[in-house]
C-alpha cells in the first residue's frame, strides 16, 4: 500500500501528461471529424452539419482505388523483399565472422538514418542515369532500402539472443540444413520477421518523400493526398481516405507490437 | 573390443593458431573417455571435430572404422549434450527430447512414447508439458542428456556439461552420469577442464595441453606417472622437485613429482625438514616444510600428532613415489 502512495504521480504531472497527450492526437480526431462534415469547400470549425455521404463519394472514385492499389501492391513487394533481404544478411552479420561486417552493417542502416530526400534525389539520379522509367518497381526499389532495414533490424537483434547452438543441435540430432531452417530457425525468429515485416509494411503505405521522386506520373495513396490537398474539390474525401490510412497503418503496428511484446525473454539463453 | 573413435594426426589451424596440433587417439567402444585440459587447450575442438561441427585441416578421424571426413553431422551416429544445453525454446520438454525422432520421420504416438521413457531414464517423467525456461539448470542438463539418448546413439559427447551447475547438484550428476554409462554401455566422451571430476568418472583421460595430447591414461596411471610438469601440476597437487633437488635423491638429471600424501614424518633415517606452517583441511592436514630449500607440502591423515610450526623433522617416501618427469 505505501509503495503505491509514493508512486502516485503529483495531479500537475498528469495536467501535462493529459495535455501533451492531447496536442499530440486531437488534430488527428479533428481529421476524422472532418471527414462527416456538410461543407466540401474549406475547413470550417464548427463543421455546419454531418453526413455519411463522403464515404460513399469515396467509394465510388476510381483515383482513390488506383492510388490505394498501387499503395498495397508497393508495400507488399517492399515487404517481401525486405523480409527476404532483411532476415538473410542479419543471419549472416550475427551468425558469421567476415570481413568488412561492421561496415555492411552500417550501410544497411545507413537509409533510414539518411533524410528521404537524399535517398529519393539519389535513386532519381540514378535511374535517369541507367535510363530507367519509372514504374511500380522503381517505387518499390525506394522503399525497399528503408524498409530492409526495419527488417534486418529485428532480425539481427532477434538472432543475437537466439543460442547459436541451437542450430548445431539441430544437426546433431539429425536434422540437414533445410529441416533446421524449418524445425528451429523460422520458429525462433517468426515473431522477430512478422513484427518487422509489419512495420516495413506500415513505413511503406504512408511514405511520400522519396516517393515522390521515384514514382514518376504514378500516385501512391499518400501521394494522391498531398495533390488533392492542393486542389479543393470533394474536400472531406481526402479525410475520409487519410482515416483509413491511419488504421491501416495502425493496426499492422500495433500487432507487431503485441507479437514482440514477449520477446524479452530471451530465446536460448545461454553462454 | 573395437575402437569406436579413432583420430590420427588431426590438426585443426584456425590462421595462424594451431588450436589441435597433430593428435593421434584412440577411444574404444563403451568406455567412459575424459579430454581433460584448460581452456584454449583444443579438447573442445576436438570434441566437435568428432561431433563433425569442426573439421581437421589435415588428419583422419573415424568412427566405428568409417572415415567421416566430409561427413555432416546429421550423418554421424553421434549425439551431443551442449555446454549450454541447447534445448529448443520454442519447443517443450517432450518435443525437445523427440526432436531426433521427429526428424526420422518416427510417428508421432512411438516417438512421444519413447521420449517419455529417455526422460523417465533422466528421472524426468511427467515434466513433457514444460518449457525449457521453466525448468532448473540440472533438470534442463537431464533434457539435454534425454534428447541425445533418445536417438541411441553409439557415442555421446558432452562437452562440460556439469559446468553451469553448483558443487551439489555436479557431484550428484557425476555419479548419475557414470550409472547412466554403466547401464547403457555407450562410449561417452567427455569434456572437461575440472581434473577431479575427469579423475572420478572416466575410464581412461586424454591430457591437453596448447593444442597438443600431452598424455593419455587411466586416472591413476596419470595420477602416479604423470609424464611431465605440465600433467603432474595439472592433475591432482604435486610438490616439483627441480632438477638439482632431484639429482641428489635419485640421480637423475630432470625435475621429479611427489605427491603430497606420499610424504611421511619418520623418526630416523629420511630427509632433514624445517615445519614453516600448517592448515587444517577437514580429513587431512597440510603442512608446509622446507627441504635443501625447497618447499613442499605434506599431506598428513588428522589423527597423526602434527609437529608445530619451527619443528626441524625428518621426512620419508617409497622410492617410486619420486617420479622423474620430462620438461616442457
Amino acid at each position: 500500500m505505501r509503495s503505491d502512495l509514493q508512486n502516485r504521480a503529483p495531479l500537475g504531472l498528469k495536467i501535462a501528461a493529459a495535455a501533451g497527450l492531447l496536442f499530440l492526437h486531437l488534430p488527428i480526431l479533428l481529421i476524422f471529424v472532418y471527414a462527416f462534415t456538410t461543407e466540401d469547400k474549406s475547413y470550417q470549425w464548427p463543421p455546419p452539419g454531418f453526413t455519411l455521404k463522403w464515404l460513399g463519394v469515396t467509394w465510388n472514385r476510381p483515383d482513390v482505388w488506383e492510388a490505394l492499389w498501387l499503395s498495397v501492391k508497393v508495400a507488399t513487394i517492399s515487404t517481401i523483399i525486405a523480409l527476404v533481404l532483411g532476415t538473410l544478411c542479419a543471419a549472416a552479420v550475427a551468425r558469421t565472422k567476415f570481413f568488412g561486417r561492421e561496415t555492411i552493417s552500417l550501410l544497411v542502416i545507413l537509409p533510414i538514418a539518411l533524410p528521404g530526400i537524399i535517398t529519393g534525389i539519389s535513386l532519381r539520379s540514378a535511374f535517369n542515369l541507367m535510363d530507367i522509367p519509372f514504374s511500380v518497381w522503381t517505387i518499390v526499389l525506394g522503399h525497399a532500402t528503408f524498409c530492409v532495414v526495419v527488417v534486418y533490424n529485428n532480425a539481427v537483434a532477434r538472432f543475437r539472443r537466439t543460442s547459436a547452438s541451437l542450430i548445431e543441435a539441430s544437426m546433431d540430432l539429425g536434422a540437414n540444413g533445410f529441416q533446421t531452417l524449418r524445425h528451429v530457425v523460422l520458429p525462433n525468429i517468426a515473431t522477430a520477421m512478422l513484427a518487422g515485416g509489419m512495420l516495413a509494411f506500415a513505413l511503406s503505405f504512408d511514405e511520400v518523400i522519396v516517393t515522390t521522386f521515384t514514382a514518376g506520373q504514378q500516385a501512391t495513396l499518400p501521394i494522391w493526398m498531398l495533390e488533392e490537398l492542393v486542389r479543393p474539390r470533394q474536400r472531406p474525401v481526402t479525410n475520409v481516405v487519410a482515416m483509413v490510412v491511419v488504421l491501416v497503418t495502425l493496426l499492422p503496428i500495433l500487432a507487431a507490437h503485441y507479437f514482440t511484446r514477449d520477446g524479452d525473454n530471451p530465446a536460448g539463453h545461454g553462454k | 573390443m573395437q575402437v569406436a573413435v579413432k583420430l590420427s594426426g588431426v590438426s585443426r589451424h584456425f590462421e595462424e593458431v594451431r588450436a589441435v596440433d597433430d593428435v593421434d587417439l584412440e577411444i574404444a567402444e563403451g568406455e567412459f573417455f575424459a579430454m581433460l585440459g584448460p581452456s584454449g587447450s583444443g579438447k573442445t575442438t576436438c570434441l566437435r571435430m568428432i561431433a563433425g561441427f569442426d573439421h581437421p585441416s589435415s588428419g583422419e578421424i573415424s568412427l566405428f572404422g568409417q572415415s567421416v571426413i566430409g561427413v555432416p553431422p546429421y550423418r554421424r551416429n553421434v549425439n551431443t549434450v551442449f555446454q549450454d544445453y541447447a534445448l529448443f525454446p520454442h519447443l517443450d520438454v517432450a518435443a525437445n527430447v523427440a526432436y531426433g525422432l521427429m526428424i526420422r520421420g518416427i510417428d508421432k504416438a512411438t516417438r512421444m512414447r519413447q521420449a517419455e521413457e529417455a526422460l523417465s531414464l533422466v528421472r524426468l517423467s511427467g515434466y513433457g508439458k514444460r518449457k525449457p525456461s521453466q525448468l532448473s539448470g540440472g533438470q534442463r542438463q537431464r533434457v539435454a542428456l534425454a534428447r541425445a539418448l533418445v536417438n541411441k546413439p553409439k557415442i555421446l559427447l558432452l562437452d562440460e556439461p556439469l559446468g553451469a551447475l553448483d558443487l551439489k547438484l555436479r557431484e550428484q550428476m557425476q555419479e548419475e552420469l557414470k550409472e547412466l554409462q554403466r547401464s547403457l554401455g555407450i562410449t561417452f566422451v567427455f569434456v572437461t577442464h575440472d581434473q577431479g571430476e575427469a579423475l572420478s568418472m572416466a575410464d581412461r583421460i586424454a591430457i591437453f595441453n596448447l593444442g597438443k595430447l600431452v598424455q593419455t591414461g587411466t586416472p591413476t596411471d596419470i595420477y602416479h606417472h604423470p609424464r611431465n610438469l605440465f600433467v603432474a601440476d595439472f592433475v591432482g597437487s604435486s610438490n616439483i622437485l627441480p632438477a638439482s633437488l632431484a639429482v641428489k635423491l635419485n640421480s637423475r638429471e630432470s625435475p621429479a613429482s611427489l605427491r603430497p600424501e606420499a610424504i611421511r614424518i619418520v623418526g630416523e633415517g629420511g630427509h632433514a625438514a624445517t615445519v614453516l606452517g600448517q592448515s587444517f583441511l577437514g580429513a587431512t592436514r597440510r603442512l608446509t616444510v622446507e627441504m635443501d630449500g625447497t618447499r613442499l607440502n605434506v599431506l598428513l591423515p588428522n589423527q597423526v600428532d602434527t609437529p608445530p610450526v619451527g619443528a626441524e623433522i625428518r621426512i620419508a617416501w617409497d622410492n617410486e613415489s619420486l617420479h622423474p618427469l620430462e620438461e616442457g
